[in-house]
């Protein structure tokens, strides 16, 4: 686990951060950002229970992992562990990684097939469906007398907690609400459009997967998704190959709700699209900067989308990566308000050429926790967190651009605005 | 954990013992020069048709071919060593890597298959120093003149969840 803790200062070390907070968001809205959203217990445990435990879908699992019946993973709904798997007819559940008995996490293994679960401590047995099917010594010990279950124990009362499940074009979401809409109209219609490029009428074929403790709170992964500002000025690579870099087209969508958002970007045929003007305010674009192999950033079309990078953030655990043709899902597992774990699932397609596939791993060196991008933003958000958790000033500013909502320019943090609107309005701030 | 090409071949204890004691040479030129020298004459440990590639046990046990990092070829080397060392953000850290256990697996066809442990100690400027990573190396060396190269280099970690980011060479 990662000594954030050690490395950071341990809590309370800074006076502000143990110190109660008056919950009530400054009155300018959301053009100011507390600093108690990323640091408070009290915070952290309302988004639990509101967000990611409330009327949200929240991403699970991709179903290329449970190809077979029997198959399971290991997942997180929030900081909640659960076990998606797909029973014998095929059909896939979720439910809590929890025995009714005394509260063991029993499944073990990040993933594999069987054909029920058994907690270790004391044996109860589960089916693929999360149903309890068997509990040892129910009916006691023969002979002894006042041993076993009490007689109105029934299995039926005491499966592991269901939730609601929803598979769309391969992608399982799982909801603590059973009174969720359907998974198409919680992500709205633009949000749908790019999704499906990347999912829709596809098998995947999974490439493997990747983990990686983050130091900072975990809105702040969404919010670096939603701000092309900082895409344009702290990665050397996206600008000076023209990855995504003020004065070549791109778009920061927010959907109507403001919780979900699509990062997009069309590679420029090259750099001559961007003024001198606006390379000198980019301080990280460097002429100089020449790669020997460039497959890297090489872009193979492959998609009908007039993006060659998107980046959705889909509220409140997932994030789909299609950078150029490295693809990928990323899944946030919050871990306290200090602390995120990301689960990276990166896949290619069933059918891909040898090439497409060294392509897709060549690219994949851009993204992720030894990422040429992905250590500039890790780094980024950790020094971020520090210094909320450290400094006795108590407040952040979102004013580039105008409105909350979509946003055309990168100097624009009108989606982060609309992203804040919705999350005081479920958060109750 | 089984990784084709890397199987276990009966070798003559003499020439096992001279083979292991080479790479324990080439292992710890390589770690000195990680960790103490320049991030340039890293790729020089390496043939121009090499594979290197870091990757979680996880994967590997799971048969899937995925890389953190993934370099084809020296050029690719080249080119995260000169970002590392010019282009990325990162705070200041130092490393030191460890190896040992070495063992030579197979040889034949010019080529000499081998797997190590491996130990990667992180520092950061205000923090204690922490053990980044517990793999293992799968190397495949061939000779030039007197001296081995890596033609493929699979560094295979326990250390499932990484502390935020790896960003140096393993």
């Amino acid at each position: 686990m990662y000594t954030s803790n050690v490395v950071i200062g341990l809590p309370g070390s800074s006076s502000k951060e143990l110190k109660p907070v008056d919950l009530k968001w400054p009155e300018e809205g959301v053009s100011v950002v507390p600093d108690w959203v990323y640091t408070s217990q009290a915070i952290y445990d309302r988004e639990v229970e509101r967000i990611f435990h409330g009327r949200t879908w929240n991403y699970v699992a991709l179903e290329a992992e449970l190809p077979n019946p029997g198959d399971f993973v290991r997942s997180f709904v929030g900081p909640t562990p659960v076990v998606v798997s797909r029973d014998k007819a095929g059909q896939v559940h979720v439910f809590e990684n929890r025995c009714a008995h005394r509260g063991v996490e029993f499944c073990r293994k990040a993933r594999g097939n069987t054909k029920e679960f058994v907690c270790p401590y004391h044996q109860w047995t589960y089916d693929l469906n999360g149903d309890l099917i068997g509990v040892p010594f129910r009916r006691g010990v023969k002979g002894d007398t006042g041993s076993g279950m009490d007689k109105d124990f029934k299995l039926e009362e005491h499966g592991a907690r269901r939730l609601k499940v929803q598979a769309l074009h391969g992608v399982i979401f799982a909801s603590f609400a059973a009174d969720m809409e359907p998974v198409e109209s919680y992500l709205s219609a633009e949000i749908l459009k790019d999704f499906e490029v990347v999912f829709k009428g596809r098998k995947l074929q999974i490439f493997g997967q990747y983990r990686n403790e983050l130091p900072c709170n975990w809105k702040l992964y969404h919010e670096n998704l939603k701000d092309p500002y900082h895409g344009t000025l702290l990665h050397a690579f996206l600008i000076t190959f023209g990855l995504a870099v003020a004065g070549s087209r791109s778009m920061m969508y927010a959907d109507p709700s403001g919780r979900h958002g699509t990062l997009a970007s069309a590679k420029p045929k090259d750099m001559s699209v961007v003024g001198a003007e606006t390379r000198k305010e980019m301080r990280s674009f460097r002429d100089d900067l020449k790669l020997s192999d460039d497959r890297v950033v090489s872009y193979v079309r492959e998609f009908d989308s007039e993006w060659s990078v998107t980046m959705q953030t889909i509220w409140p655990n997932l994030i789909v990566q299609r950078e150029l043709n490295t693809l990928g899902i990323r899944h946030i597992v919050p871990n306290g308000p200090n602390s995120m774990i990301m689960i990276w699932t990166m896949f290619g397609y069933e059918g891909d050429s040898e090439e497409m596939r060294r392509i897709r791993f060549a690219q994949g060196n851009l993204m992720g926790p030894a990422g040429f991008l992905g250590i500039e933003d890790n780094e980024a958000l950790k020094f971020l967190q520090e210094g909320v958790r450290r400094s006795p000033t108590e407040r952040g500013i979102l004013r580039l651009g105008s409105g909350n909502g979509t946003g055309t320019s990168v100097a624009s943090e009108s989606a982060l605005r609309a992203m804040f609107a919705q999350y005081r309005e479920v958060m109750g701030l | 954990m089984n990784i084709a090409g890397y199987e276990i071949q009966a070798l003559e204890t003499r020439v096992a013992r001279e083979v292991r004691a080479e790479i324990e040479d080439f292992h710890n030129e390589y770690c000195n020069t990680l960790d103490l020298g320049d991030l340039d004459d890293w790729p020089g440990f390496f043939t121009d048709d090499c594979l290197y590639l870091i990757t979680a046990r996880e994967n590997v046990e799971a048969g899937r071919p995925l890389g953190l990092v993934w370099a084809e070829g020296k050029n690719m080397l080249r080119d995260r060593a000169y970002a590392i060392k010019n282009t990325m953000m990162y705070a200041p850290r130092y490393l030191q890597h460890f190896t040992s256990n070495v063992k030579v697996l197979n040889m034949g066809g010019g080529q000499i298959r081998a797997r190590s442990n491996y130990l990667l100690l992180q520092t950061l400027v205000e923090g204690p120093t922490t053990i980044h990573q517990a793999g293992r190396y799968y190397d495949t060396f061939v000779k030039q003149g007197s001296r081995l190269l890596l033609k493929e280099r699979r560094c295979v970690y326990d250390t499932t969840l990484i502390a935020n980011d790896l960003a140096l060479p393993v």
